[in-house]
């Protein structure tokens, strides 16, 4: 009896890492954008960074403002490369590939699952740059294995939530014209509209509000707790990860909605 | 009497204003070898579409394998394979890795995987390249690729939309070769759309042409052929009687560009 609940369960589960497996050999084959994936953060963090924390503009309370942008340029890496990921699922439906894994019998949302899942694994890349930038520059760090760990997590469930979320804009613009524009309009305002690169507390009561719908500033706070040594959640740590989980969950069952549309 | 494996009964499909596939009724035997021919426009793609799930019908019904396609549509994906007319296999990837991919999506056993493979290159001439990447392949190659690729679980109904287009006639000679084996080998019904009538001529055993997205005609070349009158009549005679004037031919800007775009990445 049980078996039937099982196995569609861990079917679904494999067909997930299938997919996931799959992005990540194309990866193996070509890792050059690994590197150039690398520049941004590094930009935001040696100049930005830099010039912010001589300047002492930006009140941090007693943490330094380089200690303070750190986890928040990795929040913001990883969105900026997840929100672009729908451009390759524009470019697979261009070819006939997203047809050809819509006629194969793997279910929907393990499609749109495993594209996230590989899209978190790549910007794993971007984390260790972002620790050995960090390192470089003297912020604080939490070395404790189980706060690294909960960095990864947060960083891959945070691309699988933006990837889908870009999946989701792909599905509904089909163009890479489109989405292109799409894409920026909406990259900016998640950003300046989260706690990445100043507090909350700084900001003016409309933009404050804003900030506590936005996904990404869940995303930052957890991160500030994990990789910063001495630090603390200012949202709750719980809250936090409820806040992504369900965010990416409703993301996905959309997308696995969406999804079919592109090989109409 | 063998029996049969396609049933489509007044399968329709408007998008808008704009009926793309009109009532159309027809069956295909078990082994069969059927070509849908038509001009752009005409309907074909939409069709198969409909036929492996991935469009829903707006009206009618088929029966694919036993299962219908609108209540039991992944019963019917685990029964069809179907090689788009764009290029469907990654080019970042080896020919390998996007047969693996698929075996594995396809639940085909562990234990088989490997020797499924090992077969379907050796089949389509792609052993010494199955480590290369496809990015690398020609565009005969790549065709015999996405071939062994929808095959490689057995399925009962192959479709292929426009599977020679854009390739030269010796690699096109070489699909059809390995296309008719398939059948021989494993009993797989081929239901096609094409544009080149001498393909259809030589290879079908029946065929259908769509007229703005109706079925015009249905049968043998030779019944087809014997319809239109006495005396000898080309396959252009044929085609045109019941696909009407070539320069009538519609489909959207989008189709077209495919077309031409898929084209270009084979030749």
């Amino acid at each position: 009896m049980t078996a039937t609940f099982i196995r569609p369960f861990t079917g679904f589960v494999e067909k997930i890492f299938v997919i996931t497996e799959f992005e990540l050999r194309k990866l193996r084959h070509d890792f050059t954008e690994l590197i150039t994936r690398a520049l941004q953060p590094a930009l935001w963090l040696l100049i930005f960074g830099q010039v912010f924390n001589r300047s002492g503009a930006m009140r941090t309370g007693n943490v330094p403002y380089l200690d303070f942008i750190a986890p928040g340029i990795l929040a913001q890496s990883v969105l900026f490369v997840a929100i672009f990921y729908g451009i390759n699922v524009i470019w697979e439906r261009d070819l006939g590939i997203v047809q050809r894994f819509l006629a194969s019998p793997t279910p929907r949302a393990a499609l749109v699952l495993g594209k996230g899942f590989s899209a978190g694994i790549r910007t794993l890349s971007q984390t260790v740059i972002v620790y050995a930038l960090s390192l470089l520059l003297g912020v604080k760090l939490n070395w404790r294995p189980l706060a690294l760990l909960n960095v990864l997590v947060v960083v891959v469930l945070a691309a699988t939530l933006f990837s889908t979320f870009s999946l989701i804009i792909a599905c509904i613009v089909k163009t890479r014209e489109r989405f292109m524009g799409v894409g920026q309009v909406l990259t900016m305002p998640l950003f300046f509209a989260s706690n990445a690169i100043y507090p909350t507390a700084i900001m003016p009561g409309w933009l404050r509000a804003i900030s506590h719908l936005n996904p990404l500033t869940y995303v930052v706070d957890a991160l500030r707790a994990f990789m910063l040594a001495g630090s603390t959640s200012a949202l709750g740590l719980g809250r936090d990860y409820a806040v992504i989980l369900l965010t990416t969950t409703i993301l996905v069952l959309i997308g696995a909605r969406l999804y079919p549309h592109l090989a109409t | 009497m063998s029996a049969t494996v396609l049933e489509i009964k007044n399968l329709t499909r408007r998008f808008g204003a704009f009926t793309a596939v009109d009532a159309v009724t027809l069956a295909v035997n078990a082994g069969e070898v059927f070509g849908l021919l038509g001009s752009n426009g005409a309907g074909k793609t939409t069709t198969i579409k409909m036929l492996t799930t991935l469009l829903p019908p707006s009206a009618g019904e088929a029966r694919v394998a036993g299962f219908s396609i609108t209540r039991q549509a992944v019963s019917v994906r685990r029964a069809i394979g179907y090689v788009p007319q764009a290029v469907s296999v990654d080019g970042s990837l080896t020919g390998y890795e996007n047969l693996l991919i698929f075996a594995k999506l396809y639940d085909i056993p562990r234990r088989e995987q490997q020797t499924r493979i090992r077969e379907a290159l050796e089949f389509m001439g792609l052993t010494a390249d199955g480590g290369r990447l496809v990015g690398e392949y020609s565009g005969g190659m790549v065709r015999r690729l996405e071939i062994a690729q929808s095959t490689l679980h057995r399925p009962q109904v192959l479709f292929l939309d426009e599977p020679t287009v854009g390739l030269d006639p010796i690699a096109r000679d070489a699909v059809w070769k390995l296309l008719v084996d398939l059948r021989a080998n494993y009993g797989t019904t081929l239901f096609f759309t094409t544009h080149y009538l001498e393909e259809a001529e030589s290879h079908c055993d029946r065929i259908a042409i769509m007229h703005k997205g109706r079925l015009a005609a249905l049968g043998t070349w030779k019944e087809l052929e014997a319809s239109l009158g006495s005396g000898v009549h080309t396959l252009d005679e044929v085609f045109i009687h019941y696909a009407g004037g070539i320069l009538d031919s519609g489909g959207s800007f989008r189709d077209v560009s495919a077309e031409r775009a898929t084209a270009q990445r084979l030749g």
